[in-house]
């Protein structure tokens, strides 16, 4: 559905306007997850387990229950059991029984801080104490709180009889491997005897946080009639609106949510944790119920991604040409299956043309928070380890880095190392953007380094709706059911204004209810801008056609005479007589030549254009203490085509931020009993505007052929290459190779000296 | 439980409220008052979505116990636009698209107001420094810093 035009002359989109939603939210009006309520709401709360694993033998409610100012108590006994079962969905999946026990334990609590009840009362401080008049016998169990452990043999199961999905050999009878995946190409013993240099290493990262702003949120109203309203803080409320169906086990029907503005999600706010049991509470009580997580409770018992330990290996030639890789990717999926593991094999050596590969992962589950979505779900740890890797071997040769990723770049034609080749991509140019960049060329001072990584996402298509009319007055209005987490409503806008051919100030987004607007799937996967807007442009084009055709009839002239020219219906054909007529005077007609124009439009695109980045990262690190400081910070990503450069150049910056802050300072700190030890910020610490320099970037722009506009998703690419990045940065500072993150100033600070101390090698 | 009263002036306004002995400022305001736009992010004043001007000084309002409030003024979020008018750190938010998902925008622009009123020419690393203990998540900062140094390139310009 390409115009097949990239010449087009765009007259709104490329502009930078300030977004619909902006002055809502500079002054404090726009109403977030937990700005909701309604007369005679009370207060939901979670009570969570002192556990890191532990057996459920029985719960006693009946003091809780008694405590004046309680209204509901409930447990797993009032959900419906959802057995635990796989559905495969795209390269990972679904289980709606993890998913209940994720918001509720059932049979056995999982990770510390795993919720078992909940309790609404008029106050939270009532609620809380009530918590604590729970009665529960647990059987305390070895928690697993390791790759290592988990794999034991002897190791504690976490799921008794769940089966090892994926391919490759399977483990014998019970184990934590939850899910494998195998990806094979040509032959890798004989890729590997014609490689002159190979590299390998050993690599960590650790479970990592999302670190959203706003802590989850909701409002939920069982009604007399059995109908649900909710109000959410998520990225997706027709997500939300059938898990509350499959947990809590309403009639779908019943059910309308409505996303609030959302404070940040980065995919954490794809799951649900509050909403089946705000309704469960709401339909016990008979009132209103709000349920809102402290920020301890969203580092306990929220998102986080997977933490890792990866083996790989790449062979070259002489000249550079890459020959071989092989990589053993392990993941931590955290109490519940569904890690990235699959996605991260798919894009770990998907830049690069290798020719021999395998690359196996594995998941296994432990008694740590289950994971989300974040960003780019697992690319950004399997580019830390090939990155890092290709970083060496372009030490090793004597290369420049950028122009050895340029030899080996994918493009055009190329197959993604899981099968299908690629269309269009921009990658070689990207990486041609950073070797021009000033950045690249800047010189170094004492105990500085640069590094610089590559990354790849696939970006996602899926199912998205949009509705577009016109006023009487000829502005228009635009309903989609994407929250609008980052810009969108201005994007949907300038697509709508782009195909009217009106300013983009007289265009108004508006984000709906699962009630008012045709399904979308979630905002995530970069494809908001991509699916959404194509649903936008092809709803826009058909009011143009009746646009057009009431201007016909007004001329009383043929639909074919009719063209549509910057917002005017101009007649050509023999009949240019007529002249043109403005959107503003046809609307004001709607009433006389047909009513209302109004038209939508769903898409269900199957693929996306893939987005390519690379980043330069500049720092300096203190030998004294350790302590790193980032001094210049350039991305350039290929974008297709930006709608909005504004919003295009924050994804890049804030995608960079994560990965810097990925990098040198976040993790979860756990103690023996597997007890996060830093569920705050203050102690994990993302990074502050002190922390960061300003972040420069490149938009390269090669036009995507499956959308309209050439667009390409952008939001999760910016935080793929930063890991690799800043290790690369590291080792051009210090001389040192990190295995393991973050590379915080302890770390930094004893592997400079055990590096100048070879007794310690 | 018995309740506190409370005399403050908010956001130029004479307000009387009731609170409990343990509430947060940051409670009153949101739940008490329905002043929603002062966001919680931590209640540990880690994240400065809180941030609220307590008799001049900018403090993260979860760590101010409602009932502190007594006799004292408060400014806000909401009494930050001058009428219908942004100030220049409101209208250079919108210009530099300085936010993406919004909840840490508020405590960011009490927090640059209250830095350009004691700092009317700060460098980028005085302001990198002031706003260190307002999180945002989305954006690198990049813009918001940008940002907050034009709004006060027009404010010197509006003044001179």
């Amino acid at each position: 559905m390409s115009d097949g035009n990239s010449e087009r002359k765009f007259k709104q989109v490329g502009s930078r306007p300030i977004r619909h939603d902006g002055l809502d939210k500079v002054t404090g009006r726009a109403r977030f997850g937990a700005d909701y309520t309604l007369p005679g709401t009370l207060q939901g709360v979670f009570v969570r387990s002192p556990h890191a694993h532990a057996r459920i033998l029985s719960i006693d409610t009946s003091k809780a229950e008694k405590l004046p100012g309680v209204r509901a108590v409930i447990t797993a006994d009032d959900f419906p059991n959802v057995p635990m079962k796989w559905i495969p969905s795209g390269p990972t999946g679904i289980d709606f029984g993890a998913s209940s026990r994720t918001v509720m334990a059932r049979e056995k609590v999982l990770f510390h801080g795993h919720a078992f009840a909940a309790v609404a009362a008029a106050t939270r401080e009532i609620a809380e104490e009530a918590g604590k008049l729970i009665e529960v016998e647990f059987e305390v169990l070895k928690p697993v709180l390791s790759i290592e452990e988990a794999l034991a043999p002897d190791a504690p199961i976490l799921h008794e009889g769940q089966e090892v999905q994926g391919a490759g050999d399977k483990p014998e009878g019970d184990s934590n491997i939850t899910n494998q995946v195998l990806f094979e190409g040509g032959e890798l013993d004989a890729g590997f005897a014609e490689a002159d240099v190979v590299v390998e290493g050993l690599f960590e990262t650790p479970m990592v946080h999302q670190g959203y702003i706003e802590p989850h949120a909701c409002l939920a109203n069982a009604r007399e009639d059995g109908t649900i309203e909710v109000w959410a803080s998520t990225q997706g409320a027709f997500g939300v609106k059938s898990e509350i169906a499959s947990i809590s086990g309403a009639d779908p029907n019943s059910i309308k949510v409505t996303p609030t503005e959302i404070g940040g999600g980065f995919g954490g706010k794809i799951p649900v944790y509050l909403e089946p049991a705000a309704v469960l509470l709401s339909r016990k009580a008979g009132r209103p119920v709000k349920m809102t997580m402290t920020r301890e409770e969203v580092f306990r018992g929220t998102g986080p991604t997977s933490g890792s330990r990866m083996w790989a290996r790449i062979g070259a030639k002489a000249d550079g040409t890459f020959v071989a890789a092989e990589t053993r990717l392990e993941f931590e999926s955290g109490a519940f299956r569904g890690s990235p593991v699959g996605a991260a094999c798919m894009t770990i050596l998907t830049p690069y043309e290798i020719p021999n590969f395998r690359i196996f992962g594995l998941e296994v589950v432990l008694n740590k928070p289950r994971v989300a979505a974040y960003r780019a779900p697992g690319a950004p740890i399997g580019a830390f380890a090939a990155e890092s890797l290709i970083d060496e071997l372009a030490r090793k040769l004597n290369r420049d880095p950028v122009d050895l990723r340029l030899q080996n770049a994918i493009e055009e034609g190329g197959r993604a190392k899981y099968g299908p080749p690629f269309g269009p991509i921009g990658f070689k140019q990207t990486l041609e953007a950073v070797k021009a960049h000033p950045h690249y060329k800047q010189e170094l001072g004492p105990n500085q380094g640069r590094g610089v990584a590559a990354g790849f996402w696939f970006n996602a298509g899926m199912q998205s709706s949009a509705t577009v009319s016109v006023n009487d007055d000829g502005s228009a209005i635009v309903r989609t059911g994407n929250p609008d987490i980052g810009g969108s409503r201005a994007s949907m806008a300038l697509m709508a204004a782009e195909e009217l051919g009106i300013d983009v100030t007289r265009v108004r987004p508006i984000v709906g209810d699962t009630d008012s607007v045709g399904y979308c799937d979630a905002t995530g996967g970069s494809r908001v801008t991509y699916a959404t807007g194509m649903a936008v442009i092809e709803a826009t084009r058909q009011v143009v056609d009746h646009l057009r055709a009431r201007a016909a009839t007004i001329w009383n002239i043929e639909l074919d005479s009719v063209e549509w020219q910057d917002g005017n219906a101009v007649a050509i054909n023999g009949s240019a007589e007529k002249g043109s007529m403005s959107i503003e005077e046809i609307a004001k007609q709607n009433r006389m030549t047909g009513g209302p124009v109004v038209a939508s439009a769903s898409v269900n695109p199957p693929a996306a254009g893939p987005g390519f980045g690379v980043h330069v990262c500049d720092l300096e690190v203190d030998p004294e203490t350790g302590t790193t400081r980032v001094l210049r910070y350039t991305v350039a990503q290929d974008a297709g085509k930006a709608i909005h450069p504004t919003y295009v150049e924050g994804q890049y910056q804030g995608g960079a931020a994560q990965g810097i802050g990925w990098a040198l300072n976040e993790e979860y700190l756990w103690d023996e009993e597997g007890r996060v030890e830093n569920a705050g910020f203050l102690d994990y610490r993302v990074p502050v505007a002190s922390d960061l320099p300003m972040i420069d970037t490149i938009i390269v722009e090669v036009a995507n052929p499956l959308h309209p506009y050439g667009v390409r998703g952008v939001g999760e690419t910016p935080i793929v290459p930063p890991l690799g990045t800043v290790a690369n940065a590291m080792r051009d500072a210090t001389g040192v190779r990190f295995h393991r993150l973050p590379m915080s100033p302890p770390r930094v600070l004893d592997a400079i000296e055990s590096a100048g101390d070879p007794s310690k090698d | 439980m018995a309740k506190i009263r409370v005399e403050a002036t908010i956001n130029g306004e004479e307000v009387e409220f009731l609170c409990v002995g343990q509430e947060s400022l940051l409670e009153a305001l949101r739940d008490g008052l329905g002043m929603t736009g002062t966001k919680e992010g931590c209640t540990t004043g880690d994240c400065g979505a809180c941030s609220i001007v307590l008799d001049g000084r900018l403090v993260p309002s979860c760590l101010v116990l409602a009932a502190e409030a007594d006799g004292r003024t408060v400014e806000t979020i909401e009494g930050v636009a001058e009428g219908t008018k942004l100030t220049p750190v409101q209208q250079q938010f919108l210009e530099h698209g300085a936010l993406q998902c919004g909840v840490c925008t508020p405590g960011f622009i009490v927090a640059a107001e209250k830095l350009l009123e004691t700092n009317p020419d700060p460098t980028e690393e005085e302001a990198r420094y002031y706003l260190a203990g307002n999180l945002c998540r989305c954006t690198g900062y990049d813009k918001i810093i940008k940002a907050v140094l034009e709004a006060a390139a027009v404010m010197r310009e509006t003044r001179a």
